[in-house]
C-alpha cells in the first residue's frame, strides 16, 4: 500500500465517520431525505461564494454553501407549513430548483473554472491527496484530510455536548419541549451540521453519495440495536468498513471510489437487512411462518376442545371437517393436523381427532389469552 | 414572431421544444398520481436508480438505442421500488431512509459501472453519461418519436384504468372492497410512473427529473379539487414549462435546457402556491388579516359598550388608554377606533375620547345576541 493509497483511505474513513454521526439522528427523526435535499442545494451557495472570493479553497465557500443548505431546510419547512404540499413534495421541489440555479450560474459565468457539475455530483476521491497543505515548508498532508478532521471533531463535539437533548428531541420532541429544551434549536443545529458535513464531503465523494454515507450506515445500525449510543458506534464502524471495502473494490475495477463506497454501503445494508438477528427480513419471515402454524395449531386445539365429549364430536372433530369450519384447504388442514400430532397435542384414532392433555392445556391457555 | 418561426422551422429547437413538451405532459400527468399517493420522492429514487440499469443494458446488448436503454433503466427503477417496499414492509426502517439508501447505492453502483466502462478501450460507450445530467440539446427526431409513443401508451392506459387509478389515489381499501384488483392497479401505475421518469432522464438528467414529476402536479393541485382537472392542468403546466425552458435556453447562449425547464416549473409552482384562488397563500393572508381586523373592531366596540353600560350613557366619552388596557392589543386600538369612526360606528369626542354611535350600539347588540351572551 502506497502513501497515496493510505491517504485516500484515511480521507474516505473520515468522510464516512463525519457523515455517520449526524446521519443517526436524521434516520431516527425520519428526515433522511433532507440530506438529499441539502447535499444538492449547496451548489448555488458554493458558486456564489466562489464568485465573491475568487478561490475554491476559502473557508467562506463552506460557510456560503452551508447557508444555502439551511435555506433549503427553511424553504421546505415553510412550504409544508402552508399545508398546500406535503413535506416530501416540498423536498422534491426545492432541491432541483436550487440545483438548477447552481448549474445555470456555472454554465453562464464560470464555464472555464475547475468547478463543474460533474465533480459536484460525483466527486473524485482519487485526486484528494494532490491538494496538500504545508506549514513552514513542511508537508502536513492532504487538505481534504484536515477539513474532514475538523468536521469530525465538530460533529462529535456537538453530539457529545447535546447528547441528552438530541436523544430526547429525536424520540419525543413534545416531551423535550415540555422539559424546557428547545427542540427547534437542536433541529437547526443538526441541520447546520448536516449542511456543513455535506459541503466538506462533496469534494471527496460528491453530493449524491454523501446521502449513501449519511443514511446507509445509520439505517443498517438501526437494524442491529435498540440503544442510541450503540447505534452511533455501530454506524461509525459500518461507515468505516464500507469506506475501506469500497476503496479496494474501486481499486480492483479501476472505477469511481465514491461509487464503490456507496455500493459497499449497499452490500453491507442488504446483508444486514436479510440476516439481522430478530429484525432482519429472514428473521421476520421465519417468525411469520412459525406464527402461522402456531396459530393454526391453537385454532385446531380450541376447536377440538370445544366439541370434545359433545354429541356432535364425531362430526366436528375430523380432519375433513376442518376444511369447511376454518375454510382451510385440504393440504393445509392435513399439515396442521400432522404438526399438531408431532407436537404431541393431538392423536388420531378411527378418523377421530383426540386432544392429548398437552393439547387441552394449549386450548385452555389460548382461550384465556384471548 | 421571429422566435415563433424558429420554433417551427429550426430542426434542433423544434425537437428540443417538442421533446420537452411531451416530457412535461407525460411527467405532469403521471406525477399527479405520484403526488396524490404521497410518492413524490419516488421519482427522485427511481431516476437515480435507473443509472445502473442503463449501463447494464448497454453492457449486455452493446446497443445505445433509446428503447434498450429505457428498458434497462425502467427495470432498474422497478427493482429499486421493489426494494424500498420490501424494506419498509418487513423491517423497522422507515420509508425515507429506505429511499435514501436505495437511491444513493444504486446511483453509486451505476457510477462504478460507468467509470469501469469508460476506462475500457470500447469507444462506443461515450454518451451514456448524458443520462446523468441530461442533454436536451442532443434530442433528435427519433427520441421525440419514442417519447411520444411511450407517453401516448401511458395516457391510453390511464384512460382505460381511470376508475382504478382514481380509487388507488384516494381510497385503495374502498376499491378493494368493491372487488377491484388494486394490487394490479398499483403495479401498473407504479410501472407507468417509472417509465415516465426514465424517458425524461435523457432530457433533464437524474437530479432534475424529480422536479418534473412533482412540480406540474404540485402547481395543478392548488387550482382544483377534481382529479381530471388536476391532471389536465398538470399536463398543461408541464408542457408550458418544457417549451418555455427550451425556447429561453435557445435564445441565450450557455443556458442549459434542463435547469431552465425546472426553473420554469418552479416559477409556475410559486405562482400557484401564492395566488391560486381559495388555496393560495396570499388569499389566506388577506383573509386572516381581514378576520383579525374584524375581531379587533368587534372587541373594541364591545369594550366601549361595556364601559358605556357602567356609566348608563351611550355617549359617555372614554379615554383611549382605558380601551388599550381592556383589549390587550396595545397600540392598535387607535387604528381600530379610527377604522370604526370611518364606518360610522364610533365617534371621537375629544383628543383621545371615544364613544359608540347609535349604529355602533345596534351592532354590538347584534354581536352579543349572535354570540349568545
Amino acid at each position: 500500500m502506497t502513501s497515496v493509497q493510505f491517504e485516500i483511505q484515511l480521507i474516505a474513513i473520515l468522510v464516512a465517520v463525519a457523515c455517520a454521526i449526524p446521519g443517526v439522528f436524521l434516520v431516527l427523526r425520519k428526515m433522511a431525505m433532507m440530506s438529499d435535499a441539502i447535499s444538492h442545494s449547496i451548489l448555488p451557495g458554493l458558486v456564489i461564494a466562489f464568485f465573491l472570493t475568487g478561490t475554491l479553497n476559502s473557508p467562506l465557500l463552506i460557510v456560503g454553501a452551508t447557508a444555502t443548505g439551511l435555506l433549503t431546510v427553511l424553504l421546505v419547512e415553510s412550504i409544508s407549513k402552508t399545508r398546500l404540499l406535503k413535506e416530501d413534495a416540498a423536498i422534491g421541489l426545492a432541491f432541483p430548483v436550487f440545483f438548477s440555479i447552481g448549474v445555470i450560474l456555472i454554465a453562464r459565468f464560470a464555464g472555464d473554472i475547475h468547478l463543474d457539475v460533474d465533480s459536484v455530483l460525483l466527486g473524485e476521491l482519487a485526486f484528494a491527496p494532490f491538494n496538500r497543505v504545508s506549514l513552514f515548508g513542511r508537508d502536513l498532508g492532504p487538505a481534504a484530510m484536515w477539513t474532514m478532521i475538523v468536521v469530525v471533531v465538530i460533529n462529535a463535539a456537538f453530539v457529545a455536548v447535546f447528547y441528552k437533548e438530541l436523544k430526547i428531541a429525536s424520540f419525543d420532541s413534545g416531551l423535550a419541549a415540555a422539559l424546557g429544551f428547545v427542540p427547534a434549536g437542536i433541529h437547526y443545529g443538526l441541520m447546520t451540521l448536516v449542511s456543513a458535513t455535506a459541503v466538506a464531503a462533496f469534494d471527496a465523494v460528491g453530493s449524491i453519495l454523501v446521502v449513501a454515507l449519511i443514511v446507509g450506515p445509520p439505517a443498517t445500525a438501526y437494524l442491529l440495536t435498540n440503544r442510541l449510543s450503540v447505534m452511533i458506534g455501530l454506524s461509525i464502524l459500518l461507515g468505516m468498513l464500507s469506506a475501506i471495502l469500497g476503496y479496494w473494490f474501486a481499486h480492483w475495477l479501476d472505477a469511481s471510489i465514491a461509487g464503490a463506497m456507496a455500493t459497499m454501503v449497499g452490500v453491507v445494508f442488504v446483508i444486514v437487512l436479510f440476516l439481522a438477528p430478530g429484525r432482519g427480513v429472514a428473521a421476520v419471515w421465519r417468525r411469520r411462518y412459525r406464527q402461522k402454524w402456531t396459530f393454526a395449531e391453537k385454532m385446531l386445539a380450541i376447536h377440538l376442545h370445544h366439541h370434545e365429549g359433545m354429541v356432535d364430536e364425531a362430526r366436528e372433530n375430523r380432519t375433513a371437517h376442518l376444511q369447511e369450519h376454518f375454510s382451510w384447504d385440504a393440504r393445509f388442514a392435513g399439515s396442521v393436523v400432522e404438526r399438531a400430532k408431532d407436537d404431541g397435542f393431538v392423536t388420531e384414532g378411527g378418523g377421530l381427532l383426540n386432544l392429548t392433555e398437552a393439547g387441552r392445556a394449549l386450548a385452555r391457555e389460548a382461550i384465556v389469552q384471548a | 414572431m421571429d422566435l415563433l418561426q424558429q420554433l417551427i422551422t429550426d430542426y434542433t429547437l423544434r425537437n428540443v421544444a417538442l421533446g420537452s413538451a411531451v416530457l412535461g405532459m407525460v411527467a405532469g400527468t403521471l406525477g399527479s398520481f405520484a403526488l396524490l399517493r404521497q410518492q413524490s420522492l419516488l421519482g427522485d429514487a427511481v431516476s437515480h436508480a435507473a443509472l445502473p440499469g442503463v449501463v447494464i443494458a448497454y453492457m449486455l446488448t452493446g446497443s445505445k438505442a433509446p428503447l434498450v436503454l429505457i428498458l434497462g433503466a425502467a427495470l432498474a427503477g422497478w427493482v429499486a421500488t421493489g426494494l424500498v417496499m420490501l424494506t419498509v414492509a418487513n423491517t423497522r426502517i422507515k420509508y425515507d431512509s429506505a429511499l435514501g439508501i436505495v437511491l444513493s447505492v444504486f446511483f453509486g453502483f451505476g457510477l462504478v459501472l460507468l467509470t469501469f466502462l469508460q476506462k475500457t478501450p470500447d469507444a462506443n460507450q461515450a454518451g451514456l453519461d448524458t443520462f446523468l445530467f441530461g442533454q436536451a440539446a442532443a434530442l433528435v427526431h427519433r427520441d421525440v418519436i419514442t417519447m411520444s409513443i411511450v407517453g401516448g401508451i401511458s395516457i391510453v392506459l390511464i384512460i382505460v384504468f381511470w376508475k382504478e387509478f382514481k380509487m388507488l389515489s384516494f381510497d385503495s381499501d374502498f376499491g378493494k372492497s368493491l372487488g377491484f384488483n388494486m394490487r394490479f392497479a398499483d403495479i401498473l401505475l407504479t410501472a407507468l410512473i417509472v417509465i415516465a421518469i426514465v424517458i425524461g432522464l435523457q432530457t433533464v438528467g437524474v437530479v432534475l427529473m424529480s422536479a418534473m414529476i412533482i412540480a406540474p402536479a404540485a402547481a395543478a393541485r392548488q387550482w382544483t379539487n377534481r382529479l381530471s382537472g388536476m391532471i389536465a392542468l398538470s399536463a398543461l403546466f408541464g408542457a408550458v414549462a418544457g417549451v418555455a425552458g427550451a425556447t429561453i435556453s435557445s435564445v441565450q447562449s450557455n443556458l442549459p435546457t434542463g435547469p431552465v425547464v425546472v426553473l420554469g416549473a418552479g416559477v409556475i409552482v410559486t405562482v400557484s402556491i401564492l395566488f391560486a384562488p381559495a388555496r393560495g397563500v396570499v388569499w389566506t393572508w388577506i383573509r386572516q388579516w381581514r378576520n383579525g381586523k374584524r375581531l379587533r373592531m368587534e372587541a373594541v366596540m364591545v369594550d366601549l359598550f361595556t364601559l358605556a353600560a357602567h356609566h348608563h350613557r351611550a355617549d359617555y366619552p372614554h379615554d383611549e388608554a382605558v380601551i388599550n388596557m381592556m383589549t390587550n392589543i396595545t397600540g392598535r386600538s387607535l387604528k381600530t377606533l379610527e377604522a370604526l369612526e370611518d364606518r360610522g360606528l364610533a365617534t371621537r369626542l375629544g383628543p383621545s375620547q371615544w364613544a359608540l354611535t347609535d349604529a355602533g350600539v345596534a351592532r354590538v347588540r347584534s354581536i352579543l345576541e349572535t354570540s349568545g351572551a
